[in-house]
């Protein structure tokens, strides 16, 4: 009985597979490898990356360019290193994560459970949204800013990220709430619980799935955003990105490659983080959220 | 006194009528159900009466009291749903007591009402699980300890049983019955099921198409069916239907019956009234259980005829033995005892109740009164 079955398998011997684990090694070692140059040439003094040795390991191992990176290299006129770049990029991504995923659970909580006139059309507009060139909206958006006194605030930039943000968390909840039972929602109402108690006592603690793919969702995004950092960010609101480039950029003195590849890696490091701890939900939530929808 | 009163109630969803007309009115204690092929809305009135749809048209009542615009939860009401929709995320124990949680009841008091319950439906061990952890019967159970514990008025049942496999049904059914016997709360219960319909209530609904073709006791619907559809989807093999003519015979009202091979028979009808309608095409309804062999004939019945024709299948059930043979052109069913001997394609004496037929209009499909 053994045998017919290996048949259907499919076979391997050991040459085959060592030449699968080859590839496979030879394609990690490449999607490596710009980080190990980042790493490596972080913690080495800056004359052995100008005297040529870009892919060797350090020959003297310093931290250094971390902390210079981080507390006192020179961004713009202020030599404050990228650390309250850092502080400003996570005042504006935490609250705008934190609401735009809110709004998007109650918007997919409205549209699958209590269905209105023309609700696929308003699903549509706010769909819409996802596909709008974020340069089209510069300039009305600025005058927004200006219009509620937001202009060149963190509170500004959050508002921005969240605006934008909502069509694809309504989107995500919207599809993960499509199959979930309306007679739990009947049920709860003959309970005796009202519209924000059944979203939060019935709906939430169900989502969590979808909320973790609408976070890590939300949070990569806002967080790489350079163009509305640029644009809407005043002198001392200006996120990670925009701090970053300034430090890159700067037309005067020495390249310090080695610290700019530190600040490259800790402008990264949340993002990393965040895929780290959330990416096996992420996997998960977005097939729950679109297969069975 | 009434006690739930349905009145002149329609539904429409814009130009769509769903529901035409509808009045049931039932007693206090009273176990109604409203059974009906899919789509016949059934289910939409018990969303009405739940408070789940809005009323179009007329009343609904309980106790009396105008429930129209009511929230469900004012109602007094507690529901039962096909797929039970128990809380996922909550215990056993929170689901029973959300509803008393959101009406604002004590702690205290919640635990205690939550006790109760469990004894009663003897789910006391399963109080601290989620229902994801619990067979299909226990959820059953829960969705009832759910109910029970705001102690309603009305107790709403959609289709409680259809995701249950069949021995458990029947198992589910039985304590339902005991259940309502036990507590003496009125009962509103939704199935397509007729056997369930049968089996617990003490009125049924019939319904189709929006329209309620009759409102009766059980034994009502069965032997007295308004109309063709009433008889056919009430009772399991159905009602046969069989075109028949009117014959007078010596001043006393016969039928005539085609049978398989195109001679016809003439059968004794009890109703003197018929003579009235002489020469007229009718449609003959007879229950299988009223066409037996002749020793299986109900000794009681005053008008047992006899009925030479051929049997074309031959079902056995176990308890009983089907017979199908051709008459007025349709199939027809007879119900035969296990034992008797009976040959496919034989011709046999059936012995026919005529006491418990009854007669439709062949145009209105409505039964002939008598």
């Amino acid at each position: 009985m053994a045998a017919p079955m290996q048949e259907t398998a499919i076979r391997t011997g050991k040459v085959a597979r060592t030449f699968i684990y080859l590839v496979l090694l030879l394609f990690a070692a490449f999607y490596m490898l710009p980080l190990y140059v980042m790493f490596v040439n972080s913690v080495k003094p800056l004359a052995e990356i100008t005297g040529g040795g870009m892919m060797s390991l350090p020959s003297v191992f310093t931290l250094e360019p971390w902390v210079k990176a981080w507390s006192s290299a020179q961004i713009g006129v202020e030599p404050s290193g990228l650390s309250p770049y850092f502080w400003n990029s996570i005042k504006m991504v935490v609250p705008a994560v934190f609401v735009s995923t809110i709004l998007g659970a109650l918007n997919g909580y409205v549209l699958t459970q209590w269905r209105f006139r023309y609700d696929t059309i308003f699903f549509g507009l706010l769909l819409f949204a996802c596909f709008i060139p974020f340069q089209i909206v510069l300039i009305p958006m600025a005058k927004m800013l200006g219009v509620m006194g937001l202009a060149g605030t963190t509170w500004g930039l959050s508002f921005v990220h969240i605006v934008y943000g909502i069509g694809f968390t309504t989107l995500y909840f919207r599809n993960f709430y499509a199959v979930f039972p309306s007679e739990l929602v009947s049920a709860a109402q003959i309970d005796g619980a009202g519209f924000f108690q059944i979203f939060r006592r019935i709906l939430l603690p169900s989502s969590g799935p979808i909320a973790v793919v609408s976070i890590i969702w939300q949070f990569t995004n806002i967080w790489n955003d350079f163009l509305f950092g640029a644009s809407f960010a005043g002198a001392d609101s200006q996120p990670m990105t925009v701090a970053l480039n300034n430090l890159v950029q700067a037309s005067h003195g020495v390249k310090e490659y080695n610290v700019h590849f530190a600040g490259a890696i800790l402008a990264a490091m949340p993002t990393l983080l965040v895929y780290i701890v959330g990416g096996r939900y992420f996997v998960r939530g977005l097939m729950a959220g679109s297969v069975k929808g | 006194m009434v006690f739930l009163d349905v009145d002149k109630v329609t539904k429409s969803y814009g130009p769509l009528d769903v529901l035409h007309d509808i009045n049931i009115a039932i007693e206090e204690g009273e176990f109604l159900v409203l059974v009906g092929p899919s789509g016949c809305g059934k289910s939409t009135l018990l969303n009405m009466i739940a408070g789940l749809e809005e009323i179009s048209g007329g009343e609904i009542k309980i106790k009396g009291k105008v429930m129209n615009g009511v929230h469900p939860s004012n109602r007094n009401i507690a529901m039962v749903f096909q797929s039970y929709a128990l809380y996922p995320n909550m215990t056993v124990g929170e689901n029973i007591t959300f509803g008393l949680e959101m009406h604002g009841v004590e702690k205290s008091e919640r635990k205690k009402a939550m006790l109760d319950v469990a004894t009663l439906l003897q789910i006391g061990k399963l109080l601290d699980r989620k229902p994801g952890q619990l067979s299909g019967g226990q959820r059953q159970r829960v969705a009832m300890g759910r109910a029970l514990v705001r102690n309603p008025d009305v107790f709403l049942f959609d289709e409680p049983l259809s995701n249950l496999d069949a021995k458990l049904r029947v198992d589910m059914r039985i304590e339902i019955k005991k259940l309502h016997q036990k507590l003496g709360t009125t009962i509103v219960y939704v199935t397509h099921d007729q056997i369930e319909a049968m089996t617990l209530s003490t009125r049924i609904a019939v319904m189709n198409g929006g329209h309620l073709q009759q409102l009766g006791k059980p034994k009502e619907i069965y032997d007295k069916p308004n109309n063709v559809f009433v008889a056919t989807f009430m009772g399991s093999p159905s009602m046969n239907v069989i075109p028949a003519v009117v014959r007078n015979l010596a001043g006393v009202p016969h039928v005539e019956i085609r049978r398989h091979d195109d001679s016809t028979s003439l059968l004794k009808f009890n109703d003197m009234k018929f003579l009235e309608r002489e020469n007229q095409k009718i449609l003959l309804g007879i229950r299988p259980e009223a066409i037996t062999d002749p020793d299986g004939a109900d000794r009681k019945s005053d008008n047992i005829c006899y009925l030479e024709n051929r049997i074309e299948v031959i079902e056995p059930a176990g308890a009983d033995t089907f017979v199908s043979m051709q008459l007025g052109g349709k199939d027809v069913t007879a119900r035969m005892r296990s034992d008797t001997e009976i040959i496919t394609g034989a011709d046999f004496n059936f012995a026919v109740n005529m006491q418990k037929a009854v007669a439709f209009d062949p145009e209105s499909q409505v039964r002939i009164s008598s």
